[in-house]
């Protein structure tokens, strides 16, 4: 009994500083969302070439998005395989639903 | 708890028990009653179409009338009728199918059925309130938007709130099946009813969420003076025809795959063999769900896409008569070869197998972008999609009915009455629909109330309408059958089919924790491999231990009570504002119910092992 | 063992969000469910996408929107994901006044955040006779935003309900789930904000 006290209790510890090493990067990541609503806002009031920031502030919010269901919503862990599915499954019709919108309406 | 099951009781308490309930087999029942009821309205609603086209320039009905008809007809056989009955038979085939004690979320399990049902009723109460929508079942704007009265009103919260119920049922299922499937029941063993459940569920938590916002423009331009399909305003209606197809077109599959996944375990289990390409079947299965989102526009060549758009859409359509292909052919030779036995639940699999490929064939017809432009809004389409959904789904669903009914009430329907159903209705079907192909290719389009004489309609018309009275009497029949079964019907056992899946292990109807020890799964058809080795049933994967179930709950009924009175109130404020107080009472009575339930600790209980070894010595 | 010891075990598991069988189907009903959501945005944002030019001939997007307000909302809802990540740092760390704490700052940016919104509503509608009813493009933008900010609406309830039920009785494996679900929900929020940013306003004023 003494013993699997002691085994608990390192495995704590293990996971304590597994969870603050996460802890870390999550504020790293956090950093890296600001970072990148920064440019997207400073390009857009920089007033450059609209066709040049477009694609430029939509990969930055897809980035952030990545990083939000990656690292805050702990997509990278264990356990998440069936979750990405349905996600990714979701993003797929949600992709195939904006570009309907934008090229088959028939102006 | 558990032995409030040998009392007798009232019929208030039974009632309280059924409104209570969180019981997947209970809650099934309910979607049967509750789609049953709806199919008889549906078919109500079918008669009267025919009778009205049984003659040139008839009057049995007003132009008005007709189109209320033709609306409600589509709507609540698509939405009230096929869609409950679908989830009456995954409610009580598909845990018992995975070896698990309950759904994943039996609360909202509950609520999804209730959600249904007060959707619907909310629905129907347009038929006392001024008339029934009557913008077609497609509710195409400007028409629904520029339609007088509440009729369309009604649709949109109608199917609102019933949609939400398919929404949550649909999300249960999945988690159900991921999680709670027994020791051993690994993806590739699962019955292919349990698989097209499963996919069936996938498609429905990515398209109903389309329908949900369609509904809510056209809510918003109804109702609060939005502009979404209003060109005055800068609006486009074929945001609407994008939004509902992009919902309308998987809701097909929705249907059909469940009556893909009967008819596969049919054809197995009287046929005395494993199902032929189980994994081609899976694939299949998944190919068609994944395909079905990506062709919705073929509902829209005539609407002006450009020759691109429709190429693409027409190839994408064309594609999916491949994996359907795949499937038709593994049904016949799951049949070649084998000890077949022919019963009702046997004779509806076989009738539908030529029913249904003439409707895929139709179909890869409509699929010719070029071509529909001839199709389009004619009968032809008429007969094309009653006989992929009545000759698909309406067959699946009676022979599912005979195949489980043993397992959900432990009786089995009569046999007789049985195949005088499906003859009747079977010979009913092609003739109501087979001449309407006809009808349709020499030019009578759909949702006209009169058609003039001497165009060479009226016969054909006439064969029409005298096929959908033996539908009629088919369906009336199987009501009587299912009466008499209930009063005198034959006993059944635990397995009366020689059947081959987990649901036949447990006893006919299944006591409320389904399993008393959990199965142990040692491969595809694990009932039929522990018979094939000399055992009498499945070897359970856990000693015999007490059992942990979920409480009942009055509150799925009162938050979907809640919404229907909201219904109301966003109806009618738009005549007086003073009717909002009904959407305050309606989604205060939701929210507080909501409230409830999140404050309230809801433990469930346990049954405890001395009370099952007692049951189990009974 | 009782419903309680097992509920209340003396170490906490590693995941208390899926130690039981509920939770885990909690934690994957929730996650199929935000499936779902996604195509639920997508096609309110198809609409806005399809709807952003008809103006009616009232006010446009680029005369409309400013971006001071939006990046400040942007900033709390930002710092708002932070947080609830910090929550649920000490939830794994079964410190339930931790978890509160930064649960109680994430509500109060949630709560900054939907002040900013209603104070920019208000703005357009009385500033610039910018309403619903104005034109497909109002009607669009409205709805799309409207629908994000009930979310919020929504999550604060959530979250306020679960802190306030269970700030006596602590964490255990019956919560535990329906707290990180609840964050889920408000990480979800985050990421359809990150859209409505970029797709409307920043691509708006271009």
């Amino acid at each position: 009994m003494a013993d699997k006290g002691t085994e608990v209790h390192e495995e704590l510890d293990y996971h304590k500083y597994k969870k603050k090493e996460e802890m870390k990067r999550q504020v790293i990541t956090f950093a890296l969302m600001i970072v990148f609503t920064i440019i997207a806002f400073g390009m857009v009031v920089s007033g450059l070439d609209k066709l040049f920031i477009i694609p430029i502030i939509l990969v930055l919010a897809a980035v952030q998005v990545g990083f939000q269901l990656y690292y805050f919503m702990h997509m990278s862990h264990k356990g998440h395989e069936m979750p990405a599915l349905m996600l990714y499954g979701g993003v797929f019709i949600a992709f195939l639903t904006v570009l309907t919108m934008l090229v088959l309406i028939w102006w | 708890m558990s032995n409030s099951i040998a009392q007798n009781r009232s019929f208030g308490a039974a009632m309280w028990d059924y409104l209570t309930t969180v019981d997947h087999k209970k809650i099934g029942i309910m979607y049967l009653v509750a789609g049953g009821f709806f199919f008889l309205l549906g078919g109500l609603e079918a008669m009267a179409i025919r009778w009205q086209l049984i003659k040139p320039e008839n009057d049995f009905v007003s132009a008005g009338f007709y189109n209320e008809l033709i609306t409600m007809h589509g709507t609540t056989m698509i939405f009230l009728a096929a869609m409950p009955l679908i989830f009456a038979l995954m409610n009580a085939v598909v845990p018992l199918q995975i070896g698990a004690r309950d759904v994943a979320f039996p609360f909202l399990n509950s609520l999804g059925f209730w959600l249904f049902l007060f959707g619907g009723i909310l629905l129907n109460c347009s038929w006392f309130l001024g008339g029934a929508p009557d913008a077609g079942w497609t509710a195409y704007a400007p028409l629904s938007t520029i339609s007088p009265g509440e009729g369309v009103d009604f649709y949109v919260l109608g199917l609102q709130i019933s949609g939400a119920g398919t929404l949550i049922g649909g999300i249960n299922f999945l988690v159900t099946i991921v999680n709670m499937r027994a020791p051993g029941m690994t993806y590739m063993r699962m019955p292919l009813f349990t698989w097209t459940a499963f996919i069936t569920s996938t498609l429905i938590l990515f398209a109903f969420p389309a329908l949900t916002v369609g509904l809510f423009l056209m809510m918003f331009d109804r109702l609060f003076g939005s502009g979404f399909f209003d060109a005055s305003m800068g609006g486009n209606s074929v945001i609407w025809e994008h939004l509902f197809w992009i919902f309308g077109h998987p809701e097909v599959y929705i249907l059909i795959l469940p009556a893909f996944g009967v008819f596969s375990d049919v054809f197995s289990t009287f046929s005395k063999k494993r199902l032929f390409g189980y994994t081609a079947m899976v694939f299949a299965t998944v190919l068609i769900g994944f395909l079905g989102f990506m062709v919705w526009a073929h509902h829209m060549f005539t609407v002006g896409l450009g020759p691109a758009a429709n190429s693409i859409f027409a190839v994408a359509t064309m594609a999916i008569a491949v994996p359907t292909g795949i499937k038709i052919f593994n049904w016949l030779f799951t049949l070649w070869g084998g000890n077949i036995k022919i019963n009702s639940a046997m004779l509806w699999a076989l009738g539908f197998i030529p029913s249904f490929t003439l409707g895929g064939m139709t179909g890869v017809m409509l699929a010719a972008a070029s071509a529909d432009y001839q199709y389009h809004d004619s009968y032809f389409v008429v007969a094309h999609f009653h006989y992929v959904i009545v000759g698909g789904v309406v067959f699946g669903i009676f022979s599912g009915l005979h195949y489980w009914w043993p397992k959900m009430f432990g009786r089995i329907l009569d046999e007789t009455l049985g195949k005088i159903t499906f003859w009747t209705f079977f010979v009913g079907f092609h003739l109501t629909f087979f001449i309407q192909h006809f009808l349709g290719l020499m030019g009578m389009p759909r949702r006209y109330w009169v058609y003039l004489e001497d165009q060479g309609l009226d016969f054909g018309n006439l064969i029409s309408t005298i096929g959908a009275f033996f539908m009629a009497i088919g369906a009336i029949v199987f009501l009587y059958n299912v009466v008499i079964t209930s009063i005198k019907g034959e006993k059944a056992g635990a397995d009366p089919w020689d059947g081959r899946t987990l649901e036949w292990s447990i006893p006919s109807p299944p006591p409320h924790y389904n399993f008393t020890q959990t199965p142990l799964v040692r491969g595809l058809d694990p009932l039929w491999i522990e018979k094939s080795e000399g055992r009498k049933g499945m070897t359970p994967a856990e000693p015999l231990s007490d059992i942990h179930m979920p409480n009942g709950s009055i509150l799925p009924f009162v938050m979907s009570l809640g919404l229907f009175i909201a219904g109301f109130g966003f109806i009618y404020q738009k005549y007086d504002l003073a009717w909002l107080s009904l959407v305050f009472i309606g989604m205060g009575i939701l929210l507080g119910s909501m409230l409830i339930r999140s404050l309230k600790d809801d433990l469930g209980y346990h049954i405890h092992k001395e009370d099952l070894e007692k049951e189990a010595r009974k | 063992m009782s419903e309680h010891d097992v509920l209340n075990p003396k170490v906490m598991p590693h995941d208390p969000e899926r130690a039981t069988l509920e939770g885990k189907n909690k934690f994957l009903g929730f996650w199929f469910f935000l499936g779902g959501e996604t195509v639920l945005f997508a096609s309110l944002f198809g609409t806005y996408l399809a709807l952003r030019n008809s103006t009616n001939g009232g006010m446009a997007s680029n005369e409309l929107f400013g971006l001071e307000l939006v990046f400040i909302m942007t900033m709390f809802l930002l710092t708002s994901s932070l947080t609830s990540v910090y929550a649920m740092y000490h939830m794994k760390n079964n410190d339930f006044k931790k978890m509160q704490l930064w649960l109680g700052i994430t509500v109060a940016l949630g709560f900054a955040f939907l002040a900013c919104e209603l104070y920019e509503f208000y703005h357009y509608i009385h500033e610039y006779e910018f309403t619903f009813r104005s034109s497909a493009f109002g009607s669009a933008f409205y709805t799309l935003v409207g629908f994000h900010g009930g979310h919020v609406v929504f999550g604060l309830m959530w979250i306020l309900a679960l802190m306030f039920r269970n700030a006596k009785r602590g964490l255990n494996l019956y919560n535990a789930p329906k707290f990180y679900v609840a964050s889920l929900y408000w990480h979800f929020i985050d990421v359809v904000w990150v859209f409505i940013f970029t797709v409307v306003y920043l691509m708006g004023v271009l």
